[in-house]
């Protein structure tokens, strides 16, 4: 809790940091508390118990809600298949033009941090169309999602990626290991693949956590997911919707902690 | 880089350019300036409107709370649990809340909402005495400074860590007090990441879609509603392609902010050497 050494930036007193991060941490608990609250409520008659918890957790509930099961397996297959789009397609990109082509390297950021300014809304506008020839073609199965997903992700995952790049001697260590006669398959994974881990790592959760909580282009596009299936659910039991999202916001909280952890790992590695 | 670059081309330039492209057109394909000339329309006006107030005032708030907030982190451990904490959470709800959050604020203040009926039974308040606003614009304001504050805390926070020591040392050094280096080196340093950040708010709201589609499954009120009216019905307005005209509107504005904040961040980045 001690301020930093000497006379650097004048930090808050204590009572000034406790009493902003308190009042704005119990204001912005309200909606997550009452979301709770609701989930919790008994029927007509008042009063509250964990009947419906249970009903979600130990999976027994009506055949009405078979969509929600649907929806998730759909949400984790676009998951895995966006995080391998990142890694067959973006991955190998950065790493060539960090290491031949850096001339390349505002090109590159320029295109992965331009969906930024391109609202989903209007990136489905023109999806459209191009999903109508898609679906001709490979039919209108929901993993075909994951390529505007991919997109979606560039910012996230380049950031994730660039940061690992920049802060490890790439260039270094894979002329050490070609001047020592590995092959560029063995520098790939024996050099590029445990160097670039954490950031890799957190590119890839941080895809999961964007992809499950992807509502936009699923929605208007008419395929199923996750955040689609939480509004369809909501208009019949709005009890079971809830829980389901606030089971959902807590597994993308565990996933950013590990994020966290994995930045900290890196930066603890290089000085 | 062959694959991505074709990759890039055909899910990104193409769909954008498609997305642009279509408000030129018209039913049969052909060229024509009918579609812009909806923009004009006192409906659309009036969503484009309605976007910009909305953004514009959730980003001012979470701007102000989130650098309040920021400020009030300075100082503690990047790696401690507080931090990570925050961290984390302000990831959770800037990014991935969307739908949830559409949730979050009917339980709250929803009809049956837990505030709604404290404020109710408790203390005679009916927020709802003038009809229900929640599932309309006014019902957009609160869900959406609850993920804008997060968002500023992510993207401010950067800034103020960038702070050097030195200057609070060479100002102490001078004779300056605290409010003398906030006032006069602090608030100046920081004014161009503040108004940059404020922009990111804006555009981050104003291209906000699931919240508002979670909670009004009609409403029209906003401009990424009314695409989504013009996508899903074959005529609004009785124009086919209007969609891509809206989409042009929200570009056009998505671009003059992105500008600015490029040209903002340029003039913070000198500072952040």
């Amino acid at each position: 809790m001690s301020g930093m050494p000497g006379a650097g930036i004048p930090v808050p007193s204590r009572r000034a940091r406790w009493t902003i991060l308190g009042l704005v941490g119990a204001v912005f608990a309200i909606p997550l508390v009452a979301m709770l609250e609701f989930t919790l409520r008994r029927g007509l008659e008042g009063g509250y118990d964990l009947s419906r918890w249970a009903a979600v957790l130990t999976g027994s509930l009506g055949p009405e809600y078979r969509v929600l099961g649907t929806a998730i397996g759909n949400s984790l297959v676009l998951a895995a298949a966006t995080v391998a789009i990142v890694l067959v397609l973006l991955v190998p990109t950065m790493i060539v033009v960090h290491l031949r082509l850096p001339r390349l390297r505002p090109v590159l950021e320029f295109v992965c941090l331009l969906p930024i300014s391109i609202p989903a809304i209007v990136l489905v506008v023109g999806l459209a169309p191009v999903y109508g020839v898609i679906a001709r073609a490979a039919g209108s199965g929901v993993w075909s999602l994951a390529f505007a997903y991919g997109i979606l992700v560039l910012p996230f995952a380049y950031r994730a990626v660039q940061s690992n790049l920049d802060a490890v001697d790439v260039a270094t260590l894979t002329e050490a290991a070609r001047s020592l006669g590995a092959s560029w398959p063995v520098v790939i994974a024996r050099v590029l693949l445990p160097n670039l881990r954490p950031g890799l790592l957190a590119g890839a959760f941080i895809t999961v956590a964007v992809v499950l909580g992807e509502f936009t282009i699923a929605s208007l596009l008419n395929r199923q997911n996750l955040q689609t299936a939480l509004v369809i659910v909501q208009k019949d039991d709005p009890f079971i919707a809830v829980i389901v999202a606030l089971l959902a916001l807590f597994l993308a909280l565990a996933l950013l902690l590990v994020i966290g952890r994995l930045g900290r790992i890196r930066s603890g590695r290089t000085p | 880089m062959a694959p991505f670059a074709l990759y890039v081309l055909l899910f990104l330039a193409l769909p954008t350019g498609i997305a642009l492209g279509t408000g030129f057109l018209d039913g049969d394909g052909a060229l024509t300036l009918d579609n812009l000339a909806a923009l004009g329309d006192p409906f659309v006006v009036s969503g484009l409107l309605t976007s910009v107030q909305l953004s514009a005032v959730t980003a001012v708030v979470g701007a102000v709370l989130g650098a309040l907030v920021c400020y009030a982190l300075l100082g503690l451990r990047p790696e401690g649990p507080v931090r990570s904490v925050i961290d984390a959470a302000s990831g959770v709800l800037a990014q991935f809340g969307g739908v949830m959050l559409a949730f979050a604020f009917v339980a709250t203040i929803g009809i049956q909402g837990v505030i709604t009926v404290l404020l109710r039974d408790r203390l005679g308040i009916d927020i709802f005495a003038d009809g229900v606003w929640l599932y309309e614009a006014p019902g957009l304001v609160l869900p959406y400074i609850y993920f804008q504050v997060p968002l500023m805390v992510i993207i401010f926070m950067p800034a103020l860590e960038a702070l050097k020591p030195q200057w609070a040392e060479a100002s102490a050094t001078l004779g300056g007090t605290t409010a003398t280096f906030w006032w006069r080196i602090g608030l100046p340093v920081l004014a161009p990441s503040f108004l940059g950040s404020l922009l990111l708010l804006f555009a981050n709201a104003f291209s906000s879609y699931a919240t508002a589609a979670a909670l009004t499954s009609q409403g029209q009120a906003i401009l990424p509603l009314q695409i989504r009216a013009a996508l899903t019905s074959e005529t609004l307005l009785g124009r086919e392609n209007l969609a891509g005209a809206l989409a042009l509107a929200m570009i056009l504005v998505m671009a003059v902010v992105m500008l600015l904040y490029g040209l903002l961040q340029r003039r913070a980045s000198r500072w952040q050497r």
